[in-house]
């Protein structure tokens, strides 16, 4: 599948101030028997979001919601820079967690940290994460905070996130990560590419190990 | 040369190629498939009409959304109905062997693969799942993926990857009575937290590592990304051998002999250097009980529920804050005293034979407390079958435990089996996040003897004086 590039992004933020948040809060187990890959927007959080208990298939709109969790707020309606703490995106390996952070309008997370798993499939799905140490991050807490309206600016090609007020903070981000964030590249189809290489390796596998192939139960 | 570890081994034997920029590609031996993550990359094979590189390698079980009660009639709730019957239809379209929900062989993904011998030693194994760490701990490399990997691993039988860092956990020495591979997982965790293993893969080694049964083992690689870890791993010893020899799927006769000389080099070198190492003292573990929403928040059973006050990071001390009101507990209350509504004896982490063997050996002869639901569902159908030979399931049963039939079942809750909000549980799986067992449930997380004493007790209880210290 080929993602839509990413270069330069600027947005509205949202705080969310928690440490490791899960992949099971960002979309809850319920929502995972789909067999799509669009639609987990309306239930990003749902747990936090609603005061009622979603489920699959149901009319959102017409549920409770839960007007102190952050992005209820007025003023944070439309933001597409989620500012979290430290190991976002940690437990589950579902990929429905960028779905619905990407459905939702998210392209960029910054955080002291990211899970591992979480931070390649974000970035499958053109959602760049944004690593900040906590001390900064911090900081642009206290600043989202004082100020409605906040907006950031990530330029992936310069890798760097610009404030209001013009202060320049530069990121470091995985070079592959961002080569194919870059050119929203299909990895599938570079890798199908290499297929003499695969196969290669593959004749030389199956005579050292040839075990490996040969399951049968 | 510097020697080489057990990852370097692994790794260096599975690249394809490698880029300037140190990605390589990495070639898979084993992609185990389930029905949650798998359905969108079947579907992205259709869409551009590719087809999987290696159906041979490629191995589906329903497990996450199956229900544990009577199955003759299907599955009740339409939705998981529909996706397990998008893994049956893909996987006949695609050419995967699957075991089905009616296979006898059914259960979670992790418990079968070893169990059928599916999974060897010395490969690399990937799912859409992130407890594929498990697999680890017969020495292969075993980490958990996403959807779109699914895809890729599925049309290609590779996956770029940069290479983790190495760590190496020692747990020197014995472990005490009544202490299990959960409890050393749950101290490792403890210490380093749920993002120190962030980056890394860990190599489990030390005497009390080499005491465990492949199974207990098993419990630690499965727990490693709760640490925050790509892979768990454990070197291959006799044990590995053993355990995986008349295995259905196992090579047999001379195929085996090469096979096992091969997996003897599965090790880490005398001289082989780790990026990080961590020592911990078996005689100085306890059992240990979950007290919040992060595996980190484990304290010894012996201990009180900690107090946000005493907490000086501010950010951890507002977590604690929010993990004790959503877990309902006061700070100062002794673990022992917190009473249970349900006990959940499952999951990938602890529903192989062991530990159901370790669970009734802890019940036997006794009653489920007045007012606990309990219930143990086998990680198998393999397992079950075993522990009904050896009359586990009436040890439960005449205690009044309920006895299910193999799946995820209440350790994600997306079958039927889930917590009523505000229930509390004593739970042998992995994750006591947020609404983890169902909404508004609270989890604490226990060994499976732990789980069981719990069960009797209606309150934690410390094993070690329930059994005397057996
Ligand atoms: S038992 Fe739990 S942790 Fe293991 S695969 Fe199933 S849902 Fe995941």
């Amino acid at each position: 599948m080929t993602v839509e590039p990413f270069t330069r992004h600027t947005g509205l933020v949202a705080p969310l101030d928690r440490a490791n948040v899960d992949t099971d809060a960002i979309i809850p187990k319920q929502f995972l028997k789909s067999i799509e890959r669009t639609g987990f927007g309306e239930n990003l959080f749902d747990e936090w979001r609603y005061l009622d208990e979603g489920a699959p298939g149901r009319d959102n709109s017409a549920r409770p919601e839960n007007p102190d969790f952050v992005l209820n707020q007025p003023r944070y309606r439309g933001a597409t820079i989620l500012l979290t703490r430290e190991n976002f995106g940690c437990g589950s390996s579902r990929e429905h967690a960028p779905w619905a952070l990407a459905d939702y309008g998210f392209r960029t997370i910054i955080a002291p940290s990211f899970a591992d798993i979480f931070a390649n499939n974000a970035a499958k799905n053109g959602i760049l994460t944004v690593t900040l140490d906590a001390e900064t991050v911090d900081r642009l807490f206290q600043q989202v905070a004082d100020r409605p309206g906040y907006r950031l600016t990530v330029d992936l090609e310069d890798q760097t996130v610009t404030t209001p007020d013009g202060e320049v903070i530069p990121f470091e981000v995985d070079s592959h990560k961002r080569h194919m964030l870059l050119n929203g590249l299909d990895e599938i189809g570079l890798t199908l590419e290499r297929e003499s290489d695969i196969s290669a390796f593959e004749t030389g596998h199956r005579k050292r190990w040839p075990w490996v192939f040969e399951a049968q139960g | 040369m510097a020697g080489r570890t057990l990852l370097d081994k692994l790794w260096d034997s599975h690249v394809v190629t490698e880029d300037d920029s140190g990605v390589a590609l990495l070639y898979i031996d084993r992609h185990l498939v389930h029905e949650v993550t798998s359905p969108q990359a079947f579907e992205g094979l259709r869409l551009a009409g590719r087809a999987v590189r290696r159906p041979e390698l490629t191995f589906a079980v329903p497990d996450h959304n199956v229900p544990t009660t009577d199955r003759s009639e299907g599955i009740r709730d339409p939705i998981s109905a529909h996706q397990v019957a998008a893994l049956d239809r893909n996987c006949e379209e695609f050419g995967v062997t699957e075991l089905k929900m009616d296979d006898p062989r059914q259960g979670i993904v992790h418990v079968i693969g070893p169990e059928q011998g599916i999974v060897l030693p010395g490969m690399t194994v990937v799912c859409g799942d992130s407890h594929t760490s498990t697999h680890g701990a017969f020495g292969c490399l075993a980490f958990g993926i996403g959807t779109s990997e699914v895809e890729h691993v599925l049309a290609t039988q590779t996956l770029p990857q940069r290479k983790p860092q190495s760590m190496r956990v020692t747990v020197d020495g014995r472990l005490p009575p009544g202490v299990t591979a959960k409890d050393i997982i749950l101290a490792v965790i403890g210490r380093i937290g749920t993002a120190g293993g962030t980056g890394y893969a860990i190599e489990f080694a030390g005497e009390a590592i080499a005491d465990l049964s492949i199974e207990g083992r098993m419990t630690i690689c499965n727990m490693a990304i709760e640490a925050g870890a790509r892979a768990g791993m454990v070197a291959v010893d006799d044990k590995t051998v053993d355990y995986f020899s008349g295995r259905p799927f196992a090579p047999t006769g001379a195929a085996w002999e090469a096979a096992e000389a091969a997996w003897r080099e599965l090790v880490s070198d005398a001289d082989a250097a780790f990026d990080r190492e961590l020592v911990i003292t078996a005689d100085e573990l306890v059992p240990e009980v979950t007290w919040g929403t992060s595996p980190e928040m484990t304290v010894p059973v012996t201990a009180r529920v900690p107090d946000p006050a005493d907490e000086p990071d501010p950010v951890k001390r507002a977590n604690m804050e929010k993990a004790l009101e959503y877990m309902g507990l006061q700070p100062g209350t002794p673990m022992r005293e917190i009473a249970l509504d349900r006990v959940f004896i499952g999951s990938c982490t602890n529903a192989r034979i062991e530990d159901l063997r370790a669970a009734a050996a802890v019940v036997k002869g006794r009653r489920v407390a007045e007012g606990v639901d309990a219930m143990v569902v086998p990680g198998s159908g393999t397992v079950k079958r075993q522990a009904e030979a050896e009359g586990l399931d009436r040890v439960f049963t005449e205690a009044g435990f309920e006895w299910r039939e193999p799946g995820c079942s209440m350790c994600l809750a997306m079958n039927e089996d889930r917590l009523e909000p505000g229930e509390r549980c004593a739970s042998t799986s992995n994750r006591n996040f947020e609404g983890r067992q169902g909404r508004g449930g609270r989890t604490h997380l226990v060994s499976p003897s732990m789980a069981a004493a719990a069960a009797i007790a209606g309150h934690f209880e410390d094993i070690r004086e329930v059994t005397g210290g057996g």
